[in-house]
């Protein structure tokens, strides 16, 4: 087995994932390019178990799979923050966020949170 | 150039082919679709290098569980049918940061490793890394138990607009919407 095969596939899946987070506007898009970074790095690590001798056995694949725990609980709370940040603006365009939103801006983004809500409908209402 | 050789040599290819159309592609539905059969042939990858378990724990939760909440997410953020113009920025310099990082990673480990040849280990069977995982991970395990709550509850709250913000925060909302 050559390991510099799975070695050279990973960098390359890592460059593609960082181009897409630094290229793609839609969020959902973003999410999938970083699944594709942390599957680099999964690769990488699974390979090293291989090559590397350790003083543990399967040390890699172990750190292996604590990754992929990790990827899913960022899946989580990502699209948790991606869909209420649709909620909140209609839109998961990653740069019209305004990333300074002071209190002057806020009558403007209140009225979008009213807009968004009613064109919604079915926004939870809560024991308010 | 053994069996194995090709075998991840196919494999990977078909991983980068996908993952590059799952960067390139303008339909949303697709590149999820694309992100499917790169993940396979990434565990396709660990099957052929000896890492049994991870291989079926990557098929479940990122085929099985991630794209499928990706898929979601597309579709509850009412993502058009067909084609987008409007998903990507400009694109010269993503490409020239990923395509540096990529490249010069990849020319590192070609550097590293060269040609040579080295024997696949034992294979990791459930059995082996739960060995191990019991033994001599335990404590980050468990770690890893309470992090993976605290991600529950805190996307619970994020999803719930009612109990996340403070009583003067929520008191101002309602008297601005209504």
């Amino acid at each position: 087995m050559r390991p510099v095969i799975p070695y050279v596939t990973a960098a390359l899946l890592f460059g593609l994932g960082v181009y897409g987070v630094l290229r793609r506007r839609n969020a959902v898009l973003v999410l999938m390019s970083v699944e594709l970074m942390l599957n680099a790095v999964n690769l990488i690590l699974v390979t090293a178990d291989t090559t590397a001798k350790a003083v543990l056995p399967h040390g890699g694949q172990v750190f292996a799979l604590f990754v992929i725990v990790l990827a899913a609980a960022e899946i989580g709370v990502g699209l948790a923050i991606v869909l209420q940040l649709y909620r909140i603006r209609a839109s998961v365009a990653v740069d019209e966020i305004p990333l300074t939103e002071q209190h002057t801006a806020e009558p403007v983004a209140a009225t979008t949170v009213g807009q968004a809500s009613r064109a919604v409908g079915s926004e939870p209402e809560g024991p308010r | 150039m053994t069996g194995v050789d090709a075998l991840l040599l196919a494999l990977g290819a078909v991983a980068v082919g996908s993952a590059a159309l799952v960067v390139a592609t303008r339909h949303l539905v697709r590149a999820g679709l694309y992100l499917v059969v790169c993940l396979g042939a990434v565990a396709g990858m660990y099957l052929v290098l000896a890492a049994e378990l991870v291989a079926w724990v990557q098929v479940l939760i990122y085929v099985g569980a991630v794209v499928v909440l990706l898929l979601f997410a597309v579709m509850l953020t009412r993502a058009p049918i067909g084609a987008s113009d409007d998903l990507d920025r400009s694109g010269w310099p993503a490409a020239l940061i990923g395509g540096g990082v990529g490249l010069g990673l990849a020319a590192l480990l070609v550097d590293a490793y060269r040609w040579t040849t080295v024997e696949l280990p034992e294979a990791g069977t459930a059995e082996r890394l739960g060995e191990q995982v019991f033994s001599s991970w335990v404590l980050p395990f468990e770690v890893l138990s309470v992090l993976l709550l605290s991600a529950l509850v805190g996307a619970i709250v994020l999803s719930r607009p009612d109990i996340g913000a403070s009583r003067d925060d929520a008191a101002d909302d309602r008297g601005r919407s209504r």
